[in-house]
């Protein structure tokens, strides 16, 4: 469960790709090639190390004009995921 | 044939090891220095990996740490788009040659584990030291900070040691541990009666595994590779053949899995004379077994074709003597009793003595009997 303030972020050794040949973006893993579709991109874009879980879906919400709540549970989904398979790391 | 750009090259620099595991993965006939490719040679392959689609290059041997222009050679592939991955034993790494990886960009390291203390380790990896030193390397792993997966290669000698496998990974920082039960290929053949697990064990480490997913959940990530003799159905080998990886030799043969070469019928393109994506796209050996056309029964009418793709070629060419059979691991093969009886037997024998690999260019030795 992430919470409003943790910030998420990208560990060393994930990173974002765009993939030339296949025309889309993977996040890049320890043996591991994610692709992602668009949501999935626009979410992990936002990641910079700074701004909160709260202030990102805020944010993604006012650009999508999406309900603030139902864009928490998605990204907060996604990036649940991510971070069970130890791609993405939180701070406070 | 509709082929998918690959997505992972496991690139074996060389051959040479300063260890000699019983179970190395590497061809019998092993590749001298004088053939291997060189340096110039693997940055265009490279190059054209990444032209062609790849996003995973695997750095491995023998022991990759062995070759002198390792650290050109993840700059150079780092600089083509690559994520690098990194597959030692740890012996070759200074603290020095780290920091340069790091420098060079180098993504993730794999860390391969002979046992989790220097009895066993330096028994089986037939290299005195080698446990204290790989433990050294992992510290300095920890302090710069790659991410870092521990590979535990676990057979019948060293199975009790696998909760500590998973503690140790756990302290080194790891995120990933391989729990991989020995794949009996290469120099494992030779040593099947020495490291086949029992039924038991077999079953026994399904369920240390299960419950250390679940305790270690978001702080550990376990992939697991079952002792496929003991299984019911056969792996899925490669993610099915010539679908998405390849695997270029030290001297520069392109092949669609390590073991490839046991197939004897086989022909191999090699990166020396032509372009990778003419090898992967249009080469004999890569469309011998790619799709589902060259299967037979059971596997032609299977609803699991496509799920296993029948499983390993190199075991059907092993222990049928036909690489296009149903892996004799599926319990729909005619030979599934067959070889679960010798897995058994394999599994109760007496035998101690191991059949070490040799150096590139040292005579094969053979089981004694």
């Amino acid at each position: 469960m992430i919470d409003r303030e943790d910030i998420p972020f990208l560990p060393r050794g994930v990173r974002l790709h765009f993939d030339k040949v296949r025309d889309q973006w993977v996040l890049l893993a320890p043996e591991r090639a994610v692709t992602l579709d668009q949501v999935g991109q626009a979410i992990l874009s936002e990641l910079d190390g700074i701004r909160s879980f709260g202030t990102i879906t805020e944010d993604l919400a006012s650009r999508y004009n999406a309900p603030a709540e139902e864009i928490a549970k998605d990204t907060g989904g996604f990036l649940g995921a991510l971070l069970d398979r130890r791609f993405l790391e939180l701070r406070r | 044939m509709n082929a998918r750009p690959p997505i992972a090259m496991l690139a074996e620099l060389t051959h040479r090891c300063p260890l000699s595991c019983p179970y190395c993965s590497n061809p019998i006939e092993l590749a001298r220095i004088d053939s291997e490719l060189d340096t110039e040679t693997w940055k265009r392959v490279f190059r054209e990996a990444a032209e062609i689609g790849v996003l995973q290059l695997h750095l491995s041997g023998g022991e990759p740490a062995s070759r002198r222009d390792l650290t050109e050679l993840i700059a150079a592939a780092r600089e083509a788009g690559l994520y690098t991955n990194l597959i030692t034993s740890g012996i070759g790494l200074t603290e020095r040659r780290l920091h340069e990886l790091d420098e060079a960009g180098l993504d993730h390291i794999q860390l391969s584990l002979q046992g989790t203390d220097a009895a066993m380790a330096d028994d089986i990896g037939g290299y005195r030291g080698g446990f204290d030193r790989k433990m050294q390397v992992a510290g300095w792993i920890k302090e710069i900070g790659f991410p870092l997966t521990l590979n535990a290669v676990m057979h019948r000698r060293n199975l009790h040691q696998l909760p500590r496998s998973i503690e140790l990974a756990v302290e080194m920082g790891a995120r990933r541990i391989e729990v991989a039960t020995v794949q009996f290929h290469g120099w494992a053949l030779k040593n099947r009666d020495t490291l086949m697990p029992t039924m038991e064990q077999a079953r026994e480490t399904d369920a240390i595994v299960t419950e250390a997913r679940k305790r270690l959940k978001g702080m550990l990530v376990i992939d697991y590779v079952p002792a496929d003799y003991h299984s019911d159905y056969p792996k899925r080998c490669m993610g099915g053949w010539a679908t998405t990886g390849l695997n270029v030799t030290p001297d520069g043969e392109v092949l669609p899995c390590h073991a490839a070469q046991t197939i004897p019928h086989l022909q191999f393109d090699n990166v020396r004379e032509s372009h990778l994506r003419d090898i992967w796209y249009d080469g004999s050996a890569f469309n011998a077994y790619r799709g589902t056309d060259w299967m037979q029964e059971p596997c032609q009418s299977c609803d699991r074709k496509l799920k296993d793709f029948g499983g390993c070629r190199c075991q059907a060419m092993a222990i049928v003597g036909d690489a296009a059979a149903t892996d004799p691991v599926c319990i729909k093969s005619p030979h599934h009793g067959a070889l679960q009886l010798q897995a058994d037997a394999h599994a109760h024998s007496d035998r101690k003595n191991l059949v070490h690999r040799t150096a590139p260019g040292k005579p094969i030795p053979e089981p004694a009997e």
